[in-house]
């Protein structure tokens, strides 16, 4: 369960990025965060991953206290997460098995453990082929889907995209989107930060709108307010 | 440490030294030329020292005793005089003898051969276990009863200890100098690993990878680099001394000069070059490494 209560943040140069902002999403829940730029999305997905803290304010995360977690918790909570990037961030020089099996040893799995859950995890994606392809000779989709293998790999309770659609084109975003509602059935909770406005009113799913760092709507269905492209 | 963790570690260590082929070379180089200098230093100032300590031990102070002495009550003194603190032994020497050797100097010499013995003193040789200190103790065997007069060569002292001063406080100066240049070498050539894997340790400490973990690698390298330039320094140095140790055994002038056999430095060259190469590899890496893992 992710937790914010009157979370403040205010960045060194004086930016107060989030004012206030208490939000609760509960196990096994889809939601989208939406927002024009500079709303305080991609501030939010900061504040779970443990990048910035906050000013003021709690957050808890999947049983972690994220507001005053010590330096060695902090590994433990991101295990907890699955952070997908909207610039996929692979490991080019590593085939996309490779790319999978560096953060699974990355958090002490084994061998044994690598071989059997790897194969697993690309099936769940439809990559099963392309293990031992390089990220460059994949296409933007694909590369993505790697992206979320990765994310999935280490079996998070909570998977946060962040703009996950953000290159690619609308067929590819859709069948993207397809899959991370997928996996929110198998029981993994997903937070998608987007500002994909056809995509989220597609879903019919909780959407939670950020506008100057405060949330101005949290409903279930789709959309509701102004200009989201910002 | 797990043994699957410890085969990654090293893997991606040596990986990661092969990928910077050059950068590597040079960390090596630097290495291997650093310790060379402090080796080729440290162990001249060894033989140095090794060669004062032999001239310490012929280093003699004479102690002359008073002529109303008999040589009963000389021979009496030798007691007391081993009883002053700094003094290692003390050797009587009867007028007789003194005699004997001053004539010994002058083989074939009429003017010294039919010399009076009575004209000269009675006499201990004294050896001195500190030299530092043989002012004072020159200074209390004068103050012995029964002893007339005493000779030391305090400026030749004083020299021994100079000389081994000075080459000790260089040795030091450079060892720090070169140890400080090779840290920040091996420092810079695993900056250059981790700016390029700079984007897997981000991916790394979001997945939730500790800072031991993706700190390993990174010191297997710097300890790799720094094991390698040892072995690569330490049979340069080997080479060296044994080239410089000819040199000297073959030469004529230097014959007073005996230079200690590798064979009996070599378990210490190999141990500090391996600690200092270990030290200057870890602690370059760790240096290197440090900014990336802040949270």
């Amino acid at each position: 369960m992710i937790r914010l209560k009157d979370v403040e943040m205010e960045y060194e140069n004086g930016t107060k990025a989030i004012k206030g902002i208490t939000l609760t999403i509960e196990d096994g829940e889809f939601v989208f965060l939406v927002g024009p730029s500079g709303s305080g999305k991609s501030t939010i997905i900061k504040l779970l991953t443990g990048e910035v803290e906050p000013c003021a304010g709690r957050i808890m995360i999947n049983g972690f206290s994220v507001s005053n977690i010590s330096e060695r918790q902090i590994p433990l909570m991101r295990r907890t997460l699955g952070v997908i990037f909207q610039d996929f961030r692979l490991i080019e020089k590593k085939t996309v098995y490779d790319n999978l099996s560096f953060v699974m040893r990355a958090v002490g799995a084994g061998p044994k453990e690598i071989r059997k859950r790897i194969p697993y995890v690309l099936n769940l994606v439809g990559l099963e082929k392309k293990a031992d392809s390089y990220p460059t000779e994949l296409s933007g989709g694909e590369q993505q889907r790697v992206a979320i293998a990765r994310a999935l790999v280490n079996n998070p309770n909570t998977i946060i995209a962040d703009e996950p659609t953000g290159n690619l084109d609308p067929d590819r975003s859709l069948e993207l989107m397809s899959l991370l509602v997928k996996i929110n059935q198998l029981g993994t909770t997903v937070v998608v930060v987007t500002h994909e406005k056809d995509l989220v009113d597609r879903f019919g799913k909780r959407v939670v709108t950020i506008d100057s760092g405060h949330v101005v709507n949290d409903s279930v269905g789709g959309y509701v307010g102004g200009n989201i492209h910002g | 440490m797990a043994k699957h963790e410890f085969r990654y570690f090293a893997h991606e260590g040596l990986s990661n030294m092969f990928s910077h082929g050059f950068m590597s070379f040079a960390a090596i180089g630097i290495t291997v030329a650093c310790l060379l200098i402090m080796g080729t230093f440290t162990l001249v100032a060894v033989n140095a020292n090794e060669l004062l300590r032999d001239l310490e031990q012929e280093n003699e102070i004479l102690a002359y005793v008073d002529d109303t002495y008999t040589e009963a009550e000389a021979r009496a003194l030798q007691s007391k005089l081993e009883a002053v603190p700094n003094v290692a032994s003390a050797t009587y020497i009867s007028k007789e003898q003194a005699m004997e050797d001053f004539t010994a100097q002058y083989p074939g010499e009429a003017l010294f051969q039919d010399l009076d013995p009575e004209i000269l003193r009675d006499r201990f040789a004294i050896k001195i276990t500190d030299l530092r200190q043989q002012s004072r103790t020159v200074q209390q065997v004068k103050n012995l009863e029964g002893i007339a007069k005493v000779n030391a060569y305090e400026e030749i002292a004083g020299g021994f200890i100079t000389v081994r001063n000075v080459a000790t406080v260089v040795c030091v100066a450079l060892i720090l100098i070169l140890f400080v240049v090779s840290v920040f070498i091996i420092s810079n050539t695993i900056k250059l690993t981790t700016f390029d894997r700079r984007d897997e340790i981000a991916i790394m400490r979001m997945v939730g990878a500790t800072n031991g973990f993706i700190r390993w690698p990174f010191v297997y390298e710097g300890f790799l680099l720094g094991f390698l330039g040892a072995v690569i320094a330490f049979g340069l140095q080997w080479a060296l001394y044994a080239a410089v140790a000819r040199g000297v055994d073959a030469n004529d002038a230097l014959q007073l000069i005996q230079v200690i056999p590798f064979s009996r430095l070599w378990a210490p060259v190999a141990a500090v070059f391996a600690g200092a190469g270990i030290i200057i590899g870890v602690g370059g890496s760790l240096s290197a490494i440090r900014k990336f893992l802040q949270v």
